[in-house]
């Protein structure tokens, strides 16, 4: 690849290039002892191994004043397929986030934990620690395929099973080799550039022009947001219930960014049906085909669903077809009826009870008399089961035998936790990105202000008689959708600190994006809008209509049918 | 206003100006004449300071003058000034000054002297500055001359709160007398507020031997204390006596959240005062002690603080003076001793017999005035006679952060806050709590710049430095590096710092990564004890370093330690030792020896305290 390409491309296509196989400068920075921070190029390669440079944003101007270098930490994030963790996992992440991070456990909108707040001192022996628990951080952010979402689905406990194991091959199948971070972090031996041994298969020495992500879903449960990842495996059963394949959706995306149209958040195409021994092949030449039609140039255009936009999806489908050697069958039919949880116990058809818990935007920390993570510490010195990470940041204690119901029950009680909370509907259906103080890309505040708004159209929602209806609620702290906010039947963008963006009208089970309804605005003028519709709504909504569909029926706001109408 | 009219005769000067200078003296009120008198001061010290080549420059002196020589041992710069000063005098006086600093005082030059003044300072615990060690040494070693024929007065300077009081002077004088030599004037011990005692010792001394000599040339015009001149500076009108009123720019807390230390950042302008510094000096700041403090004085002796009294700015009220001007914390032997007259009590008088001094050591820790005033009330005591007890308030010393050349209008402090509990009582340290706490915008703060020459960057700009200053150490290495790049320098910089933890503790963090950025600070090797298990100090960084460390001292780097005097300079220097020792292929001695010569050399500097 010679320079004058390069100068063309995106800067961040040289860094990768010129990184030796994301090796960078990263050691030599980690050694630096008078800085708590790595050089810029080696914070983009850090990404791929898991970790992201940040400082806490709340303390950026005082220390400036003090003389002091930002407070620089890292965030880490961990590769869970599907958001399984087993006991015994637990209880070591649970120790390092006490040890190493600032001492909460948090579940992200892709069923995995990060760690927040790890100094550049501590990083390496974070990373061993974590693997010594069989997790690894691989790719769990980078241009490469990030942690693979799976469903679930405490109901059809055989399903899952298998589609579990499906996710996990999954990411296996499309993890990049990297030698880098053995060598960094494992202290691995060190590989002779000649031999070969850093090839990257699939990624090559630049790697995806852009995250990538995919998620596998079990109709009628949409938990995953299906449509809002780059490639989706939509689980068919057949005739008798077992697993015949999956339906296959490409190009879903979130981010935006605010005052360029050009950028939209989309939802995948159903593009075709796969048998389960074909869905690494597809998923392997899906990702094959985005590396080399992607746009390079302009990262903001890089997505797999501008790729689709501008090449047209069926020219893009052909494509993989030819490559993977097959065609796609036609799409099976399926039905979702929601994209949030059920809380409370249900039984398995294995006959094991699942608990599913609400933690509010996915936060574990021990918080005045509410315990959370002392409770789930307890409770996973006692579990058989496992532990599941929901993409909606819930957790779910999976597995468990009649007979132990009560002690998990007792456990929770102890620290001040009501196994089957009874929380408004709205709130357990809401959900906010990370936000201030570590994210980088923060305009407004998003984890730690969405409760006490919550509280407030709660409120609004009782005095309507709705305590127990469910309205999904999505709020992220600047356009890029970190939860998914276009699928929120309300959403909220963050535009500057205390001004939010509301978006009304997304589908109730994740099928319809939302659209701009009011810009940038404070909390007086949210409720404002809000409080009368919510009262609308519990007047003029026919029986079993959502939100996001009656906002529409009446006229408040037009559908958005596609990615690229949005702006309209 | 002045009494008596100056005349072309009993002056130096000429009619006309004569004439001119009555006139203008004329209408003066009295403060505007000690400023003008403090002002001439530094003039004339300016002047003629520097000498003996700037002392010959005088009036020509006949061949025959008689040669004295005046031999320093300082650390901070005040006995160097006072010898400077006293050259000046002897010069009048009719002899030939030889300024000579200790450390070029060898055997014969020693031997050589015929009449002697001795100045010099004492530090650490009881002992000699950096630059008298090995005179102190030669003096008590049987290695040291016989000085039959020499005449001698000695100076001692120092600070009653110290255990070992004057101790360098008092050992000089003991010596200089055993080896031989005549004592013609008896020694003089000096508290921190010197001046006084030291220009009367000066006169006596000097009168002393000159003995034989005819009387001096009339009339002799005043000089007193100025600033030590340098290079070509514009004298400045302040000085020590004369301090020059500061505002306070900016004040602010160095240390990040959840930090264990309290480190300011102090800016003060030196705007219109002609002040001007050179890296490595200090600024000398006057302090008022803590209101509280003056208020809980008062009432244990039962004074309103009204009370009229006189103190060395003329008639004020007690409060007033109390809060100005003189130390009511820190404890003195002398006030301890006149204490225990006072109220005639045992178990004071006790403790200060010789043979108590560590009873007495441990009894002094954390404790003040206050608590004598408490446990051993005087009544009846007038106000005046209160006064009569105390020692003016002496100047903290704070080391410049901030070049000069790059900023003359403002200096930079870094400054520790000293608070803690002792004997059921919240302590706080004087000046630190009072630029801290309670110097507001408008509150004017007493300064002059406390030259040290002792502690220069190399007067070659290509020359390597090593700079190991933990704390508030740092403070004056600021000012090297932001010199160094304002004069361009070509010369490689190497900082060690150290504190408690890396997240809130790295003083100045921004300025150095800036400019090791810059490419103007080649290496940077920080130590935070706290971060670990395992206490990791800067010593131990230059341990970890030895093979470098030692290519740069072959390299001709010179080599600068500031900050705590107690545990980490000596706990410096032994590292260098072994450093030296061990990549030199040395014996503990031997290193010690190349340290040694290393010091005489000045290229191994300390500005410790
Ligand atoms: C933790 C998490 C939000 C949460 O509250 O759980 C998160 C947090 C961040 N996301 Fe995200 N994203 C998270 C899910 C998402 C999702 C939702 C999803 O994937 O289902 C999206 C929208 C879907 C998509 O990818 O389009 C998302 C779209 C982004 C984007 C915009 C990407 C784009 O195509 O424009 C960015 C910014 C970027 O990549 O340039 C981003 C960047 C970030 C960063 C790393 C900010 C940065 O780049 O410096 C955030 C770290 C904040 C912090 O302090 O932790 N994050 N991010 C989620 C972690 C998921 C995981 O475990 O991998
Ligand atoms: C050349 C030189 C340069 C200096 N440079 C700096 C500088 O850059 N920055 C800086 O901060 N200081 C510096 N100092 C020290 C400074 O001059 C003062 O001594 C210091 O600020 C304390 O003064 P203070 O008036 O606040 O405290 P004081 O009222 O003088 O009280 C200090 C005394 O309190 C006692 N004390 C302090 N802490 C405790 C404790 N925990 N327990 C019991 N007793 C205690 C000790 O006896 C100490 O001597 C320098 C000193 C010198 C000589
Ligand atoms: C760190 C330090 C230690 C000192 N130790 C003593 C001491 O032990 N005994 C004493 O009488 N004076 C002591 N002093 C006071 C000095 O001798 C006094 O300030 C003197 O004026 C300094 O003179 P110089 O500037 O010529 O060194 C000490 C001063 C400092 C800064
Ligand atoms: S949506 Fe924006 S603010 Fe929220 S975590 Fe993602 S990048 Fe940060």
């Amino acid at each position: 690849m010679s320079q004058n390409d390069l100068d063309a491309l995106d800067p961040t296509e040289r860094i990768k290039y010129e990184s030796n196989y994301l090796r960078g400068g990263i050691e030599a920075g980690l050694a630096d002892r008078v800085t708590g921070a790595i050089a810029d190029a080696d914070t983009k390669l850090l990404k791929f191994h898991g970790s992201y440079m940040q400082d806490d944003r709340d303390l950026r101007a005082e220390r400036q004043k003090q003389k002091l270098e930002p407070a620089y930490s890292f965030m880490i994030r961990i590769r869970m397929p599907g958001g399984v963790c087993q006991p015994d996992q637990w209880l070591a992440l649970d120790d390092i986030a006490q040890r190493h991070a600032n001492g909460t456990l948090r579940i992200t909108t892709r069923q995995t934990f990060q760690y927040h707040g790890v100094l550049k001192r501590d990083l390496k022996l974070t990373m061993q620690d974590i693997n010594a628990t069989l997790l690894d951080t691989i790719a769990a952010c980078g241009d490469v395929n990030r942690n693979v979402n799976c469903n679930v689905n405490p109901y059809q406990s055989d399903l899952h099973a298998e589609v579990f194991d499906w996710s996990k091959r999954l990411s296996e199948h499309l993890l990049p080799r990297m030698r880098a971070y053995h060598e960094i972090w494992l202290d691995g031996e060190r590989v002779a550039a000649s031999e070969g041994a850093d090839d990257e298969p699939l990624y090559g020495e630049r790697y995806l022009p852009r995250k990538f992500k995919i998620a596998v879903a079990v109709p009628p449960s949409n938990d995953v947001d299906v449509f809002a990842n780059d490639l989706g495996f939509i689980a068919i059963r057949d005739d008798h219930g077992a697993l015949a394949g999956f339906n296959v959706s490409v190009g879903g995306g979130m981010g935006t960014t605010h005052g360029e149209p050009e950028t939209y958040p989309r939802l995948a195409d159903v593009v075709g049906f796969c048998t389960p021994d074909q869905v690494l092949d597809v998923a392997w030449n899906v990702v094959a085909v985005q590396r080399d039609w992607g746009d390079r140039v302009n990262r903001k255009h890089a997505r797999l669903k501008y790729t689709l936009d501008t090449h047209g999806v069926d020219a893009f489908r052909v494509e993989v077809e030819r490559r993977a050697g097959f065609s796609l069958e036609e799409p099976r039919d399926y039905t979702f009826d929601k994209n949030s949880d059920d809380y409370g116990w249900v039984k398995g058809a294995d006959g094991k009870w699942h608990l599913t818990l609400f933690v509010e935007n996915g936060r574990i920390k021990d918080e005045g008399n509410r315990r959370l993570m002392s409770a789930l510490r307890e409770i996973a010195k006692v579990l058989k089961g496992e532990f599941r990470l929901t993409a909606t940041q819930n957790v779910i204690i999976s597995r468990v035998a009649a007979q132990s119901k009560n002690k998990i029950e007792g456990i929770l009680r102890e620290h001040g936790i009501e196994p089957e909370e009874d929380l408004s509907a709205i709130r357990r259906s809401s959900m906010a990105c990370v936000a201030f103080p570590t994210c980088g890309l923060a305009m407004a505040e998003s984890e730690r202000y969405l409760p006490s708004l919550i509280d407030k159209l709660e409120a609004a929602m009782a005095a309507n008689g709705l305590r127990d209806d469910a309205i999904v609620v999505r709020m992220t702290g600047c356009p890029n959708g970190c939860a998914r906010p276009f699928l929120g039947e309300i959403g909220f963008v963050g535009k500057a600190m205390g001004k939010y963006n509301l978006y009304l009208g997304a589908g109730y089970h994740g099928e319809r994006l939302n659209k701009l309804y009011r810009e940038n605005i404070g909390e007086e003028q949210i409720l404002g809008e809000l409080e009368p519709l919510i009262a609308e709504y519990a007047q003029k909504r026919e029986p079993g209509e959502p939100f996001g569909d009656y906002v529409i029926r009446a006229g408040h706001i037009a559908a958005t049918r596609e990615g690229r109408d949005f702006h309209d | 206003m002045p009494s008596q009219l100056l005349t072309e005769s009993n002056s130096p000067l000429t009619r006309e100006q004569a004439d001119e200078l009555s006139r203008v003296v004329q209408g003066l009120r009295n403060d505007q004449i000690t400023w003008l008198s403090g002002y001439l001061a530094g003039l004339s010290a300016a002047a003629t300071a520097g000498a003996p080549a700037a002392a010959q420059e005088g009036a020509p002196i006949s061949a025959e003058a008689p040669e004295l020589t005046i031999l320093y041992g300082s650390q901070t710069g005040n006995a160097e000034e006072v010898a400077q000063q006293a050259a000046r005098k002897a010069e009048e006086r009719g002899f030939q000054p030889q300024i000579l600093d200790m450390a070029d005082c060898n055997k014969p030059k020693l031997k050589a002297a015929s009449r002697l003044l001795v100045v010099v300072s004492t530090h650490g615990e009881g002992e000699a500055p950096d630059n008298a060690t090995e005179l102190h040494e030669l003096v008590h070693s049987k290695k040291a001359p016989p000085l039959k024929d020499a005449k001698f007065s000695v100076l001692a300077l120092g600070d009653t709160s110290y255990e070992h009081f004057c101790q360098t002077g008092r050992d000089f004088d003991t010596r200089l007398e055993a080896l031989g030599a005549e004592r013609v004037h008896p020694r003089v011990d000096c508290d921190v507020d010197f001046e006084e005692a030291a220009e009367a010792w000066i006169d006596g001394a000097i009168e002393a031997l000159a003995g034989e000599l005819d009387a001096p040339p009339s009339p002799s015009n005043v000089v007193a204390f100025g600033p030590v001149h340098h290079g070509a500076e514009q004298p400045s009108a302040y000085s020590k006596k004369n301090p020059f009123q500061a505002e306070l720019l900016e004040n602010l807390v160095l240390n990040g959240r959840g930090s264990a230390k309290e480190t300011r950042h102090i800016e003060l302008s030196l705007e219109d005062s002609g002040l001007t510094w050179e890296p490595g000096d200090s600024l000398g700041v006057l302090p008022e002690n803590n209101p509280r403090e003056v208020e809980d004085v008062l009432a244990a002796l039962g004074f309103s603080g009204d009370e009229p009294v006189e103190g060395p700015r003329g008639e004020v009220d007690l409060r007033e003076g109390l809060t100005h001007d003189y130390e009511i914390t820190t404890l003195t032997r002398p006030f301890l001793q006149s204490w225990a007259q006072l109220v005639e009590t045992e178990e004071l008088t006790a403790l200060l017999a010789e043979d108590q001094r560590d009873e007495l050591r441990d009894w002094l820790w954390g404790r003040h005035v206050i608590d004598v005033l408490q446990t051993w009330p005087a009544s009846g005591l007038a106000a005046q006679d209160f006064l009569g007890y105390l020692r003016k308030l002496p100047a903290r010393l704070y080391s410049i952060a901030s070049s000069c050349s790059a900023n003359p209008d403002e200096v930079h402090l870094t400054i520790a806050a000293v608070r803690y509990d002792a004997h059921g009582r919240e302590r706080e340290g004087v000046a630190s709590t009072w630029l801290a706490d309670r110097v507001a915008d408008d509150t004017p703060v007493r300064v002059y710049v406390d030259h040290n020459k002792n502690f220069k960057l190399p007067a070659d700009g290509d020359a390597p430095i090593i700079m190991i200053g933990p704390g508030t150490g740092v403070a004056p290495f600021r000012a090297f590096i932001e010199e160094r790049e304002t004069q361009g320098a070509a010369g490689r910089n190497w900082l060690f710092f150290g504190d408690q933890r890396f997240q809130t503790d790295f003083l100045y963090q921004r300025d150095w990564l800036r400019w090791r950025e810059k490419g103007l600070l080649e290496r940077v090797d920080v130590a935070f004890s706290r971060d670990q298990a395992d206490k990791v100090y800067v010593q131990d960084r230059l341990r970890e370093n030895a093979r470098d460390l030692y290519a740069w001292l072959v390299d001709g780097a010179y080599v600068y330690v500031c900050g705590d005097a107690d545990y980490m300079a000596p706990d410096v220097h032994q590292a260098l030792v072994d450093v030296i020792a061990e990549q030199g292929g040395l014996s503990q001695d031997d290193a010690a020896g190349w340290l040694g010569q290393l010091q005489k050399d000045k290229r191994y500097q300390r500005d410790v305290y």
